[in-house]
């Protein structure tokens, strides 16, 4: 089986290489396997336990991960990085939270296709709706399970 | 034989007698993530936990040590330690952090500190706890065994 592996470079704090977890910023999965681009998801959220088992959770379905510590670190990477498949972004986090990331992948008329999943550790249906209202494809209570986020991607990512 | 009593002495740390709840069905979830191509994801994620929880305790003794206690930001933090030993299986520690966030909600001092003392050790007798099986597991590799996957139930 013809495979490819690339290397996603983001500014971020907790890295998957190769199933490792290396602390330098990168995170690594199959791009392609016999010539079909594997799904690739990005995965948000300031926690460096979250990103890493969110990760660990998308690399077990063999989705490209690429993690990165913040909303603005994640604007960045969409810029440069155009085959983004889904976002999956904690809620809760500094400076811009997940519902402002979702929102400005919405306002985005090269970004608003992809399906962002909200990720939070409280379940307040006023916060779920609003994300919902905004576009989120789901509301994921955490820590998240791993038969909610491949359901999730077996729905978003085809 | 040898890896049949290793196996008994996981279980009865992981969840038996001794177990007392220091690991939650959480944990399982990590260990299911766990494979050959990852063979030690179990263990990096569990030192990220310490890692972080280790900066959040030393922050929050800073900020409850300031004349004029913010505590939305003790609450702020004590929210990211929930959320992280939550995510780890941690479930003492994080029940702890649920008291914590009450008192925080109070404005209440001497509850914050004495649940940032109470967290401060169950944060240890978990570390002491995952220590012990992360030996044990390298004990039962290294005898030819499988590590055992603990049941959600």
């Amino acid at each position: 089986m013809a495979t490819t592996t690339t290397t996603t470079t983001a500014t971020t704090t907790t890295t998957m290489k190769g199933g490792k977890v290396t602390g330098l910023g990168e995170v690594t999965g199959v791009a392609e396997a016999n010539g079909v681009a594997t799904p690739h998801v990005l995965a948000v959220d300031d926690s460096s336990v979250d990103r890493a088992l969110i990760a660990g959770v998308l690399r077990s379905s063999k989705y490209r991960v690429t993690a990165v510590d913040s909303g603005k670190k994640a604007l960045e990477l969409l810029d440069l990085e155009p085959n983004v498949n889904m976002i999956i972004t904690d809620y809760c986090m500094p400076e811009m939270t997940g519902y402002d990331l979702l929102k400005k992948v919405k306002e985005s008329s090269e970004l608003r296709e992809i399906p962002v999943a909200i990720m939070s550790s409280e379940k307040v249906k006023a916060r779920e709706d609003s994300c919902m209202k905004e576009g989120a494809v789901a509301f994921l209570k955490k820590p998240v399970q791993r038969n909610e986020v491949w359901s999730l991607c077996h729905r978003w990512l085809r | 034989m040898e890896v049949s009593r290793l196996q008994r002495r996981f279980f009865k740390i992981f969840g038996g007698v001794d177990g007392k709840g220091f690991l939650d069905a959480q944990f399982t979830e990590l260990q299911h993530l766990q494979d050959e191509n990852n063979p030690n994801f179990v263990s990096e994620v569990v030192s990220l936990f310490f890692e972080d929880s280790e900066r959040l305790l030393n922050e929050l003794s800073r900020t409850l040590d300031q004349q004029i206690v913010d505590f939305r930001k003790v609450d702020a933090h004590v929210h990211q330690l929930k959320g992280s030993s939550a995510s780890i299986g941690a479930q003492r520690v994080k029940n702890v952090c649920l008291a914590f966030r009450s008192c925080c909600d109070e404005n209440n001092l001497e509850g914050c500190l004495g649940c940032l003392q109470q967290v401060r050790q169950e944060c240890y007798l978990v570390k002491n706890k995952l220590d012990a099986l992360f030996r044990l597991e390298q004990q039962i590799l290294a005898a030819g065994g499988a590590v055992p996957i603990m049941s959600k139930d």
